[in-house]
């Protein structure tokens, strides 16, 4: 509690910019203005609307707590998260614009031709996007206590209602615009701070704390079992993780054609890797300036409190205000990329043909409200949990679901849709299981806690050798429309006159 | 395939001279010829497709191995030489310096020549399909 106004009006600036800028799309009317923006967007703008979507509160606020706790190996945190646009750069990016779809049903649909792996994506897509809801909305709920002693439900509720309503109201296109404005205020609410305080740390003497396994790789400081296990897994889980995560996938169909995707990819791993060089500094000071948040729950609230505590007067709080304001943007650009997936998939899954409900526009701000009321509610009962290690099981639900069915799907011919809905039910419910202990009756202590709070390193082989052995032990019934397909999925825009 | 691939350095692109009709003739003579193969899939346009695929998926490999075996195999380093791990750069620890800073230029480095020699090989491919 800092008893000031500042920051909160500074959040209510950024929330009033969101609404204002999302306004500009209202006009949105066709399911593909909807969806992807009428796919007319260009490559920069494109970027920095990927970054301002992918970098939530685990990025802004969790890295930072992470490295204050448990110390040096938590980069890989940051690293995974960058490494894993590579991965989707280099294995599905431009495969998957050509596949002419918009959401990952409807690429599991064109490649295999099976309904039921068509719902079985579907419910996939819905479970990880409300499971990577949830720590944008408690982060929302840590960050308004932090800054103004509210109650905890107050900044879930905000986050909540503000997505629901620019979603509803303009879909996709406006979404681009918040987005990509939100990358920018971000950087520049993370990197402005971060530069400041270590002008400051050498002013002060360049004080270091004493290290005691802090500083050091694979020490396991801050009672880290397993420290070797867990940093592959989570390596795993970010790696192969990022390409399944439903908003991330969605934003590929906006570029124009598959050159044009590797261009926007290379550029998103160009900001993310400027942006990433921040969040552990506030991580590394917070060891010196508040050395008490360490491995309690206030862990995440580093980056809002240190600049605080180091800087006096004005000008610790306007740098609060202008950390506050790019953790709001944070969640508000994670949460509505997430909701624009989830209600896509549900207006074009679940409501498809239920015209009672109105127009694809009223089905889609129906959808709108449930993908979000959701994880509302998860947000409200569910316990504490760190933000970056909650977005990770997402990332290990993702891994161990799409990132088969993409790279298979993609790359090997001989993957059958029997091989690839039984690598979702075998990878998406083992993780599924160890996400749900997790949340539910965790933590656990132990090889038994390791192997469930990252359980990336044993359930993405089980769903790869899954998907292989099903695959090679049925048969393909149309291997022409497989060929077809992976003419589509690879052949230049050259070649091919498109729709 | 008779046609020969053309030579790897396409650094300067040779520039044909043709009359604007016989250009218009000759496209639309390709478009019955190799191109309609790839498009409408006969034989020769799925082994055609096949040999394009499989060279994008040696690159993504070789890329990918790159890329676990250098970032992936950091954790292992620290492991087996206790004296890498415990290094100090002016104060800060080797980790700090390789996780927090030096990756990610290489991150961004690989992706830059990644998606470079991804065009190229598409654009010979078009070349090739177009020509014949």
């Amino acid at each position: 509690m800092t008893g000031s106004w500042w920051p909160v009006a500074a959040i209510v600036a950024v929330v009033l910019a969101t609404a204002a800028i999302g306004t500009f799309g209202v006009r949105s009317r066709t399911t593909s203005d909807f969806l992807v923006a009428s796919r007319s967007v260009t490559p920069l703008l494109n970027a920095s609307a990927i970054g301002g979507e992918y970098l939530s509160a685990a990025s802004f606020l969790g890295i930072a707590g992470l490295v204050l706790t448990y110390g040096v190996d938590m980069l890989w945190f940051p690293v995974g998260y960058t490494v894993g646009y590579l991965v989707l750069l280099v294995l599905v990016a431009a495969p998957l614009r050509r596949s002419g779809a918009y959401t990952l049903p409807d690429f599991a649909e064109m490649r295999f031709g099976s309904p039921r792996l068509r719902l079985l994506s579907s419910v996939l897509v819905v479970l990880i996007g409300w499971l990577y809801l949830l720590p944008q909305l408690q982060g929302a709920g840590i960050t308004l206590r932090a800054l103004t002693g509210a109650p905890q439900w107050v900044g879930a509720v905000v986050v909540a209602v503000v997505v629901s309503v620019t979603v509803a109201a303009g879909g996709m296109r406006s979404i681009t615009l918040v987005q990509a404005f939100q990358y920018w205020l971000k950087l520049a609410a993370i990197a402005l701070p971060a530069m400041l305080l270590v002008g400051a740390w050498y002013r002060d003497g360049a004080p270091v704390f004493a290290d005691g396994g802090w500083g050091t790789p694979l020490s396991g400081y801050g009672g880290r079992e397993y420290p070797l296990y867990s940093t592959y897994s989570i390596v795993l889980a970010t790696f192969l993780g990022t390409m399944g995560l439903p908003h991330v996938l969605v934003r590929f169909y906006t570029n124009p054609d598959g050159r044009a995707a590797r261009r926007t990819t290379l550029a998103v791993l160009g900001l993310l890797s400027v942006f990433y060089l921040f969040p552990p500094v506030f991580g590394a000071l917070g060891r010196v300036y508040t050395p008490e948040l360490a491995g309690t729950s206030a862990a995440d609230t580093v980056v809002l409190l240190l600049p605080g505590r180091v800087f006096g007067g004005w000008v610790g709080q306007a740098l609060s205000s202008l950390v506050a304001a790019g953790a709001f943007a944070a969640f508000l650009s994670t949460a509505s990329g997430l909701s624009v997936s989830v209600a896509g998939v549900l207006t074009q899954d679940v409501l498809r043909r239920e015209s009672r409900f109105g127009s694809v526009a009223t089905r889609f701000r129906l959808s709108t409200v449930v993908a979000v009321a959701v994880p509302l509610v998860l947000a409200l009962v569910a316990g504490r949990t760190d933000l970056a290690q909650t977005v990770t099981l997402a990332f290990a639900v993702a891994a161990s679901t799409f990132c088969p069915l993409l790279v298979l799907g993609i790359w090997w011919p001989r993957l059958t849709a029997q091989g690839a809905i039984a690598s979702l039910v075998v990878g998406g419910g083992s993780a599924l299981v160890a996400v749900v202990a997790v949340l539910a009756f965790g933590p656990f202590d132990e090889l038994g806690g390791a192997l469930l709070d990252q359980p990336a390193a044993w359930t993405v082989p089980i769903a790869f050798v899954t998907a292989i052995v099903v695959s090679l032990s049925t048969r393909e019934r149309d291997p022409r429309a497989v060929a077809a397909a992976l003419t589509r999925l690879h052949s230049p825009e050259e070649l091919e006159p498109r729709h | 395939m008779t046609t020969p691939t053309p030579p790897p350095d396409r650094t300067a692109r040779r520039e044909v001279i043709t009359h604007p009709r016989t250009a218009a003739a000759r496209s639309n003579a390709q478009r019955r010829g190799v191109r309609r193969d790839v498009t409408e899939q006969t034989e020769l346009g799925v082994t055609l497709m096949r040999s394009l695929r499989r060279a994008q998926l040696r690159l993504a490999l070789v890329v990918g191995i790159v890329i676990t075996v250098v970032v992936g195999g950091i954790p292992l380093l620290f492991l087996a030489f206790p004296g890498i791990r415990d290094a100090r750069v002016s104060g800060l620890s080797l980790g700090w310096v390789v996780l927090g800073v030096l990756v990610f230029p290489l991150i961004c480095l690989t992706g830059w020549l990644y998606v470079r020699a991804a065009d190229r090989g598409e654009a010979e491919f078009v070349d090739l399909v177009e020509r014949s």
